[in-house]
């Protein structure tokens, strides 16, 4: 019976001591004070801690090196694989742009029908200028069709087998090709050298020659189609006392680069040789 | 087998020459594996079948080039010929033979070619072939010449062993 009035005042003191303190704290009076008795503890706690994270390493190190190790190698393969991904995509890339070109290029000469090749080898002699392409007579390709890109004439068709065909290209020393200039309409013919490159020979000395003129093919002789770009005069060399004027000439085709070709397979070179006088003709 | 491994070994040659070796121009010269090939393997004491790769070597050149057929095949059988006479001459510094086989046969293959050219009815400039052609061809084709032996010889050892004396 005594114990029962005590046991209320006590509770209320405690929770005015618990308010009060919980008012000190949020008033900011504490904080000294908790620094004083918390800031020995957390020293003591860093210091453990430290030594149990560097024991738990050395404890753990061997397994987790050999875990990264095999994961490092992984990852290698994984960024050889991406980057031979990168190369192989790059290249798609580059034929997509080399093949869009070269439809673009068929779409605005609907007259021609076309067939693409890939470039897979050069003449072994370095007198010779030709290439080989990956189609054949199997495609439907036969000698003297004329091989172009979408940048201009490549050459012709010399010899052709089920499978590949051998191109002449203008550059070869052994080229010759009827051309006219454009704005002057003159006619001449385009040379290929033993240098890898073409000049414009038999220019008629009346003709109105100047640097910039385009040259493209005039379809005289019958080996080619009209009006297929070459390339461009970069120097006129003009003799009085020559028959003709001769020209350097920059071709539109990089003969270096040539990846993917065209070959325009409905045209069929005309046989005038039975028309040329010989020595022997009557 | 020593003529069978000609058909791999230089046709493989021969394209590596179509795709590789013909890119890689030294002003305008390039270097002729299969020549050199047929020269490594004519020059090794034991090898009995020279004529034979310089035949196959000839044969396949002739096929893939717009050259005339034969004149690959003459250069290379010259070029055997050559060998054959220098390896029984100094057999003893046998790369000093490589050198001179490759520097020779590279000048008369090369002429052949024009010669052939000139009588197909395309006259070559000689000044510009010898220089923008020929030297250049030559330089590619000795540099060539000496790893080219070496490895020949390794390969004579494998085809023809040698025979143990007991």
């Amino acid at each position: 019976m005594n114990t029962t009035p005590v046991r209320p005042v006590q509770t209320i003191i405690l929770a005015l001591f618990v308010i009060g303190l919980i008012a000190l704290a949020l008033g900011g009076y504490l904080t000294p004070l908790s620094r004083l008795v918390l800031n020995p503890v957390v020293s003591a706690q860093t210091w453990l801690s430290v030594r149990f994270q560097a024991l738990q390493n050395a404890i753990a190190a061997p397994q987790d090196l050999a875990r990264l190790r095999q994961r490092n190698s992984e990852m290698e393969v994984e960024v050889s694989r991406m980057q031979t991904e990168i190369i192989v995509l790059k290249q798609q890339i580059s034929e997509t742009r080399v093949l869009s070109a070269l439809v673009d290029f068929a779409r605005v000469q609907p007259e021609n029908r076309y067939l693409a090749a890939t470039v897979i080898g050069r003449d072994p002699s370095p007198f010779l200028e030709y290439v080989i392409i990956n189609r054949g007579s199997d495609d439907g390709l036969r000698r003297g069709m004329p091989v172009v890109t979408q940048q201009g004439l490549v050459g012709r068709i010399a010899a052709v087998t089920a499978d590949a065909a051998r191109v002449q290209l203008i550059t070869d020393p052994a080229s010759n090709i009827n051309v006219k200039l454009e704005p002057s309409r003159a006619q001449a013919v385009i040379r290929g050298e033993v240098s890898g490159e073409i000049s414009l020979a038999m220019i008629p000395q009346s003709a109105p020659v100047e640097i910039g003129d385009l040259i493209l093919t005039s379809g005289l002789g019958g080996n080619y189609p009209t009006n297929i770009l070459i390339g461009q005069i970069t120097g006129v060399r003009r003799r009085e006392t020559d028959l003709f004027q001769n020209a350097s000439v920059q071709p539109v085709v990089d003969f270096n680069q040539l990846e993917i070709v065209l070959i325009i397979t409905n045209f069929r070179p005309i046989d005038i040789s039975p028309f040329v006088p010989t020595p022997s003709a009557p | 087998m020593a003529i069978w491994i000609a058909i791999p070994i230089l046709g493989t040659l021969l394209i590596l020459q179509t795709v590789v070796a013909s890119q890689v121009t030294l002003i305008h010269g390039t270097t002729d594996l299969i020549m050199i090939a047929v020269i490594a393997w004519s020059l090794q004491k034991r090898v009995q079948t020279a004529w034979q790769w310089g035949i196959i070597g000839g044969f396949m050149v002739g096929i893939v080039s717009a050259l005339s057929f034969v004149v690959p095949l003459i250069s290379y059988l010259i070029v055997v010929l050559l060998a054959n006479r220098l390896r029984q001459r100094v057999w003893h510094v046998p790369i000093f033979a490589m050198f001179v086989t490759t520097f020779l046969g590279t000048l008369i293959s090369h002429a052949i070619a024009v010669i052939s050219l000139r009588f197909l009815g395309t006259a070559l400039p000689l000044q510009e072939v010898v220089f923008l052609i020929t030297l250049p061809s030559l330089i590619l084709n000795l540099l060539l010449a000496a790893p080219a032996y070496f490895l020949f010889a390794d390969l004579a050892k494998w085809v023809y062993p040698e025979e143990l004396r007991v």
